[in-house]
């Protein structure tokens, strides 16, 4: 029984289904195609002023002496000092929220916490950092100031995918521990942690790029932006990659945005390198497990 | 150790493990200490800003500068600078990344996820001084190109690239928020002879709708605390229009601007930094935290 | 035939007079307000195999898990009774949980060896515990105890994750038994088990129970049949009736105990 007119209507109707998925899938690659005009533009920008000249110098009012050396090692001492204080604190908390916090309303308001400091500006924990690190403990403008404000901010990141990795940790193996007469404490330290630690170090590397990346807070804490020394010690001044390439590309020059277009290469190579090893420890660890 | 037949010995406080526990409680507080310091800073400053500038004038006054005489704090286009680059970014962040979630969750084979996925979350880890750095050395001219009376800082090359940064963040929500949605309501549509494209848009978007707000919700927040970018790129003249192609100044980068220079502290133009930023984190918890309660609703419904 | 008494005695004759090791009064736990144990009241004795059988949601694993104090860990669980061991009241408040569970120790339904080594998972339990000296020899003594040693001896450094199911089982009862306990605690042990690691852990059974006391879990009758002292059934949390295996399979007091073993209902 033949519905002539029905037909029609599907017809056009299937046309519209094919343009939508069309639509769908050209807006899904402008994703992939701006990521690499994005890229593309950078390198090309940039690939002239990298050389073993430019790791190695410091920035100069001349464009063509300038360097990130500087910057290079101001990001090295601030990754390092933000390291170590956001990883203890932050495996510490994930660890008492998942396996001693229970479901009281204090670990409720906890979490509730956690999550909303996730979604705080970076400028925010900027201006923070500056009234508290800066101001009142005095450590004007240093890298220890700049470490404990970025291990403010990247702290609530650490800690939710820290409590991720602990909890895929499955419950028998908690159970066969208990059973034994461990303490729970001896049950995370001997069995939990160490079966989470991949997870959890995939997590510590992700928020470490993340926090290499950040510009605003170290602006607000004073990081300079014109820096022709190497910090030797955590009270020492110091800029950032970001913010050198960030003084760059202010200037009206030609030749400093390509240099900053340099600075981000280098920027991006880090990256890079990180996330690798974050994927690399991610898949390493898949293999030899049993869940 | 042999424990056969031996009698239970008395409790002993066992100190190290009750130490450790303590330890670890205290780590766990310090998320509330920095909630608390956070309101606390920006509290007091502001409160002392305020014992100055009244209230009305900050919040509706339309002229803001703080550092020329004669001072005006009327923070309004400030405000105003903040909205057309969020309000640019999320139309370019709203329906690229809502489709490319649609994409990936209904029609993507795995091979295509596979490349797309990843790409997204490289997208979301570029530095914020990376597209900052791209707005105005590759938008602006292009837009410059196109359009010549674009000035060279324009709140729409920003718009543009803040919209790529969130974007990965509204298609990742969003896939997620489809991605609950059970199968057996697009199984019903298609039993009931709809096509692919009526069951996205008429059975799973709509079932998925909360999720896919909140989802907007917190990428325009995201948006919002935005600073790299429009520094670089939009400028820092603060004032009322309506106009993408000029020059503006938003909240974070105003604060940027201040703190560059030589504001010594305890000064009402110090004052300004906190004032502004108590607004913009006032405005980012309250989406923040009504999206994440519809977030966590949604879940509940679905799971 | 059937005068049920409101409370079962639980004190079964014994020819050879083993003395009563666990003792359960007038046990009640629940689960906030849902009860998983009723009024039960229970002995077991030394040297022996106890099995628990009963229906699916009976209590049985609630039972069990209260004579190690494994519920603890359980939130808004509310007991009330009391239960000795040797006399000492389990959840008296000079008892520490850990110390009660290195006498009485537990292997579970489904095997849980630690992702380390064979040698690591039988070690770590006595090393928490201070014991340095010739774990080697525990470790042996503890695999042969539980039938393992010949098939593991040349690998005891490789994973435990690479052996079979019932090898892993075995070498969680290999783990429980260098802690030296007294009781050892079995939920379900051989349910996740082929037939033939089953019946080798069932021969286990007999030659651990003469050094040690053996409280079983099971939902396999002809398992209990096979291998238990004295059982005790338990359905929808009370206590139906307690004896010694061969008269409770085949002459059982209650009619209840009776549909069950003739499997009527569960």
């Amino acid at each position: 029984m033949a519905h002539p007119a029905k037909a029609g209507a599907l017809g056009a109707r299937r046309r519209w289904a094919a343009l939508f998925v069309a639509t769908c899938r050209l807006f899904t690659w402008l994703a992939v195609v701006l990521l690499g005009v994005l890229i593309l533009h950078v390198t090309r920008e940039g690939i002239g002023w990298l050389d073993g000249g430019f790791l190695s110098s410091y920035p100069s009012r001349f464009a063509e002496k300038a360097g990130i050396k500087s910057a290079l090692f101001g990001t090295l001492w601030l990754t390092s000092l933000t390291a170590l204080f956001s990883i203890p604190v932050g495996v510490a908390a994930a660890i008492y929220l998942e396996e001693f916090g229970g479901r009281g309303k204090l670990s409720a308001f906890i979490d509730i916490n956690i999550a909303n400091l996730a979604g705080v500006p970076s400028i925010v924990y900027g201006i923070l950092g500056l009234a508290i690190f800066v101001r009142w403990f005095s450590l004007q403008r240093s890298v220890l100031a700049g470490a404990l404000t970025m291990s403010l901010l990247i702290l609530p990141v650490i800690i939710m995918s820290s409590r991720e990795a602990i909890r895929a940790v499955p419950h028998s193996i908690r159970q066969a521990a208990l059973a034994l007469g461990a303490t729970p404490w001896q049950t995370v330290r001997y069995h939990v942690l160490p079966a989470a630690l991949p997870g959890i170090l995939t997590g510590l590397i992700l928020a470490l790029s993340r926090a290499i990346g950040e510009t605003a807070p170290l602006i607000m804490i004073g990081a300079l932006t014109y820096v022709a020394f190497v910090p030797s010690g955590p009270m020492d001044a110091f800029t950032a990659l970001p913010i050198q390439i960030f003084n760059w590309a202010s200037r009206p020059q030609a030749e400093f945005h390509q240099l900053a277009a340099a600075g981000i290469v280098v920027l991006l190579a880090v990256l890079l390198i990180m996330n690798a090893a974050a994927i690399i420890i991610r898949h390493r660890s898949q293999r030899d497990r049993a869940w | 150790m042999n424990h056969t037949a031996t009698a239970l010995p008395p409790k002993r406080r066992r100190w190290s493990e009750e130490a450790i526990r303590g330890g670890l409680l205290v780590c766990a507080l310090l998320s509330i200490a920095t909630t608390i310091g956070i309101i606390a800073v920006l509290a007091s400053e502001t409160y002392s800003f305020f014992k100055h500038i009244p209230l009305f004038e900050f919040l509706f006054g339309t002229r803001w500068t703080p550092l020329l005489e004669p001072k005006s704090f009327g923070v309004l286009p400030l405000i105003n600078g903040t909205f057309l680059v969020v309000v640019g970014a999320a139309l370019v962040a709203i329906p690229v990344g809502l489709t490319a979630a649609i994409y990936l969750s209904e029609y993507a084979p795995d091979r295509v996820r596979s490349i797309l996925k990843p790409t997204l979350e490289v997208l979301a880890g570029i530095p914020t001084v990376v597209y900052g750095y791209f707005a105005l050395t590759f938008v602006t001219p292009l837009l410059q190109l196109i359009i010549p009376s674009t000035q060279v800082f324009n709140a729409a090359s920003a718009s543009v690239v803040v919209g790529i940064m969130i974007l990965p963040m509204v298609a990742s929500l969003c896939d997620d928020a489809l991605r609950a949605v059970p199968h057996s309501l697009r199984q019903g549509a298609y039993a009931l002879g709809a096509t692919s494209f009526e069951t996205t848009t008429r059975v799973v978007v709509p079932a998925a709708l909360s999720g896919v707000m909140a989802s907007f919700v917190l990428a325009v927040s995201r948006a919002m605390g935005e600073t790299m970018a429009v520094t670089l790129a939009a400028g820092a003249s603060p004032k009322m229009t309506l106009n993408v192609l000029e020059s503006i100044q938003t909240m974070t980068a105003y604060i940027v601007q201040i703190s560059l220079g030589d504001t010594p502290a305890g000064t009402i133009e110090y004052q300004t930094i906190f004032t502004v930023g108590s607004l913009l984190f006032a405005i980012t918890l309250v989406m923040n935290v009504i999206a994440n309660r519809v977030l966590r609703r949604f879940r509940e419904v679905y799971e | 035939m059937v005068t049920p008494s409101p409370q079962p005695t639980a004190r079964a004759a014994d020819a050879a007079g083993s003395p009563t090791i666990i003792q359960a009064h007038d046990l009640s736990i629940s689960y906030g307000t849902a009860p998983a144990i009723r009024n039960l009241s229970l002995e077991i004795s030394e040297n022996r195999i106890t099995s628990i059988i009963g229906p699916s949601g009976c209590g049985k694993s609630t039972l069990i898990r209260a004579f190690n104090r494994m519920n603890d860990f359980i939130p808004n669980v509310r007991m009330e009774g009391v239960i000795e061991y040797r006399g000492a009241n389990l959840y008296g408040p000079g008892v520490d949980p850990v110390d009660v569970r290195l006498r009485i120790g537990m292997v579970f339904q489904k095997p849980n060896p630690f992702p380390k080594s064979i040698f690591k998972n039988v070690s770590w339990g006595p090393s928490i515990n201070g014991h340095r000296s010739d774990v080697d020899g525990l470790v042996e003594e503890s695999l042969r105890r539980a039938a393992l040693w010949d098939e593991v001896k040349d690998r005891l450094r490789d994973s435990a994750l690479g052996l079979s199911g019932g090898q892993q089982q075995r070498l969680c009862i290999a783990r429980a038994l260098a802690m030296q306990p007294d009781v050892i605690l079995m939920d379900e042990p051989c349910s996740a088990l082929d037939p033939v690691s089953t019946s080798r852990i069932e021969d286990l059974l007999f030659e651990l129970k003469k050094q040690y006391t053996i409280v079983i879990v099971t939902h396999n009758m002809q398992q209990a049949a096979r291998v238990s002292d004295f059982t005790a059934f338990l359905d929808a949390g009370k206590l139906i009736e307690f004896g010694d295996t061969e008269t409770l399979f085949t002459r059982p007091k209650e009619k209840r105990t009776g549909d069950y073993v003739m499997g009527r209902f569960g």
